[in-house]
């Protein structure tokens, strides 16, 4: 992992809330993390953990009211976003940041072909005119594996399969070769063998491209395969952030301790019974002023309830940069892996 | 032989049997509706399920795995084929004997939302089934909600609150009770975790297993989700276009698969592992699933097949057993069949129709 150079995207104490008639929810609650040029960092969360919602409010693209960015600092390449003014933010969005969402059906547009939506930010954001949009989008799409391109380049979204439209979709994201790209979930709506596909594309992209991805999932398995960094969250929060292979042979969180056996394997040896999380995940009405995963944890004591843990170092490296964890409870000592 | 007088079931035989199911929608184009082709949603499938057996059924999106599911509990009229549960053919039954069939096999669906009512209490909701197959007093059917909220480990006090009021793996119980109602010795479960969080689908899944090895029962558990699948089953069938790829024993199939389908299926399931993702050898299929409606000459799986020869797009191969308690359709395993093909074609297996063309 780089490090020492400035990150290219460094969020600093973000907290999003939303009013609703019941009271407001804490949906992000000071979030903070950086992200290195090359680096691909995995969020992961259940529902509700506030993943989506947090990568959303750095771009603005959430809807407020309801929605408030409260605090924060969003730094990209050391310039605030968060506080731009719109049209300057859209300048940013889509150029220097590329998103990609869950759902490839609804995210494109089904009255346009997918080359009118690739070439509308090479001409919004780069200035192109018909003819040079036209050659970068046959361009891009054959970067993405779009078989004959050409002469797919006035389809319209519904004569791709899920696969190709998840393609086409990353194609747009990356069509003005944007600094960061945010996948929100991409292969989520896939089948494994499409997903598999689209993840080997996207290892290929980056090692073509050198760009800085963050990868938004819940499935753990995907984030084992292509993530450089991963950070759990939970209830809004950061509970535990590691390099990936630290966080696997040596979870911290007893939320991530558990969410790892939750999930059956499927190789070696076949376990007679699932663990458990008991409960449900929390709804973050009022002042997160106490440990969001209190309700479901098994080391539950009184600090738990009295504060709201804050972020500590696990390997002696400054938090945000080494393996740090969001908890009161010390997790007991374990081998030290091969070369943490 | 097909109607009437079922063969009594025995004790020791599949509680479910499955033989050359067919399934096709019909396709209907021009002004005329003339109907012009099919939709082969599944084509040609036969399996069994002992009494107290678990088998998964995997697949991708679109390859008919919960149209098999339908259509096994005649949710669906079939196109053809057999469907022998606990030794009546459910596929010929008539409507008041397919009722009177009903409660002994039952459905969990994929989306709890959508398969409960809005407008009526959880109790209503799992008292419906009792309503329309028993004649029992409004007490004994309290009494009966009470044990059956009871077995999927829902509060008593939630009986009058309305789904809404409800998370998802809390709804997906309601489902789970209701299907249980009737004491049904059959359950398919379609996609039943599919829409849960990861933390709440474990809780799902081991409630599943406790209800089996309580109650005895046996399921037919539909799903993509590769791990839970081995988790879960004692058999698997791997589907791939309305056809069986692979049918064999949970243990060797995940040990080592042999159809090149579930081969890479499985290779591209993520392990939760950086070390094992870093070392495993994944197999990448090119291109998407053919059309249920043109699906190619041959084998199904000819388009993306890695290891794809000649005979496989000419000749469908026909599901048969390569290694004890192993069935593939696969020519890679038909040394024998592939010999003696153009001799007697006919006489190899049962689910045949394909062969000739």
């Amino acid at each position: 992992m780089p490090d020492g150079a400035q990150p290219v995207l460094d969020v600093r104490g973000l907290k999003t809330v939303f009013r609703t008639r019941a009271g407001e929810i804490h949906a992000v609650n000071d979030v903070s993390f950086a992200l290195q040029s090359g680096e691909l960092l995995g969020v992961v969360g259940e529902s509700g953990s506030g993943k989506s919602v947090t990568m959303m409010s750095l771009l603005g693209l959430l809807p407020m009211p309801p929605a408030e960015v409260r605090a924060g600092k969003v730094l990209l390449n050391g310039q605030d976003i968060l506080h731009l003014p719109p049209d300057q933010l859209r300048r940013v969005r889509g150029a220097k940041v590329g998103f990609v969402f869950q759902d490839p059906m609804t995210s494109l547009n089904p009255v346009f072909s997918v080359g009118m939506q690739i070439m509308e930010p090479l001409k919004k954001h780069l200035g192109m005119g018909r003819a040079q949009a036209e050659s970068r989008a046959v361009e891009l799409l054959e970067l993405v594996g779009i078989p004959d391109a050409r002469a797919r380049l006035y389809s319209f979204p519904h004569q791709f399969s899920g696969g190709m439209r998840q393609r086409v979709m990353i194609a747009i994201a990356l069509a003005c070769n944007p600094d960061v790209l945010i996948a929100d979930e991409p292969t989520t709506a896939l089948d494994v063998t499409i997903q598999a596909q689209i993840l080997e594309l996207v290892k290929e992209l980056r090692q073509k491209l050198g760009m800085a991805i963050i990868w938004i999932t819940h499935d753990l398995g995907v984030i084992a395969g292509i993530a450089d960094r991963v950070m759990v969250m939970y209830g809004g929060q950061v509970v535990e952030q590691a390099p990936v292979k630290e966080l696997f042979a040596n979870p911290q969180h007893p939320y991530t301790r558990a969410l790892l056996l939750t999930i059956p394997k499927i190789t070696g040896e076949r376990e007679a019974r699932l663990k458990v999380i008991e409960g449900q995940p929390p709804i973050m009405l009022g002042a997160p002023n106490a440990c969001p995963f209190r309700a479901r944890c098994e080391y539950r004591h009184a600090a738990c309830d009295a504060t709201n843990p804050p972020r500590r170092a696990v390997d002696g490296q400054p938090v945000g940069l080494g393996h740090d964890v969001a908890c009161h409870w010390h997790a007991p000592a374990r081998t030290e892996v091969a070369h943490a | 032989m097909r109607d009437a007088a079922a063969p009594a079931a025995d004790p020791a035989g599949p509680l479910v049997q499955v033989e050359d199911l067919k399934m096709y929608f019909p396709i209907y184009t021009g002004i005329l509706r003339s109907h012009t082709g099919d939709v082969k949603a599944v084509d040609g499938v036969s399996f069994s399920i002992l009494p107290g057996e678990t088998l998964g059924l995997v697949g991708e999106s679109g390859c008919g795995k919960s149209t098999v599911g339908r259509a096994v509990l005649r949710l669906y009229e079939v196109t053809d084929g057999r469907v022998v549960i606990d030794g009546e053919d459910v596929a010929q039954l008539s409507a008041e004997k397919l009722r009177r069939k009903r409660p002994t096999m039952q459905m969990v669906f994929q989306d709890p939302q959508a398969s409960l009512n809005p407008r009526m209490t959880l109790a209503r909701i799992i008292s419906e089934p009792l309503d329309e197959h028993t004649n029992w007093d409004r007490a004994r059917k309290t009494e009966r909600v009470f044990e059956l909220m009871d077995q999927v480990g829902l509060n008593r006090r939630f009986a009058n609150r309305y789904p809404h009021e409800f998370s998802g793996g809390q709804r997906q119980r309601i489902g789970i009770a209701r299907a249980l109602a009737l004491n049904p010795k059959f359950i398919v479960c379609d996609e039943p975790i599919a829409a849960l969080d990861v933390s709440i689908q474990a809780q799902v899944v081991n409630l599943l297993e406790d209800l089996q090895e309580r109650l005895g029962l046996t399921y037919l558990f539909i799903s993509h989700d590769l791990s839970m699948v081995r988790h879960l089953a004692d058999k698997v069938a791997v589907m791939y276009l309305g056809r069986i790829a692979e049918l064999s024993p949970s243990k060797d199939l995940y040990a080592r698969p042999l159809h090149p389908y579930a081969e890479a299926l499985l290779s591209a399931v993520n392990e939760p592992d950086p070390e094992l993702a870093a070392r495993r050898n994944r197999i990448i299929l090119k291109g998407d699933v053919p059309s249920p409606a043109n699906p190619p000459k041959g084998c199904n799986f000819c388009t993306r097949c890695p290891r794809v020869f000649d005979l496989c797009r000419q000749v469908k191969p026909e599901l048969s057993e390569v290694e004890p308690g192993r069935f593939v359709a696969c020519h890679l395993y038909g040394s024998t069949a592939a010999a003696g093909s153009t001799g007697a074609p006919e006489a190899t297996e049962r689910n045949q129709q394909g062969v000739t063309p």
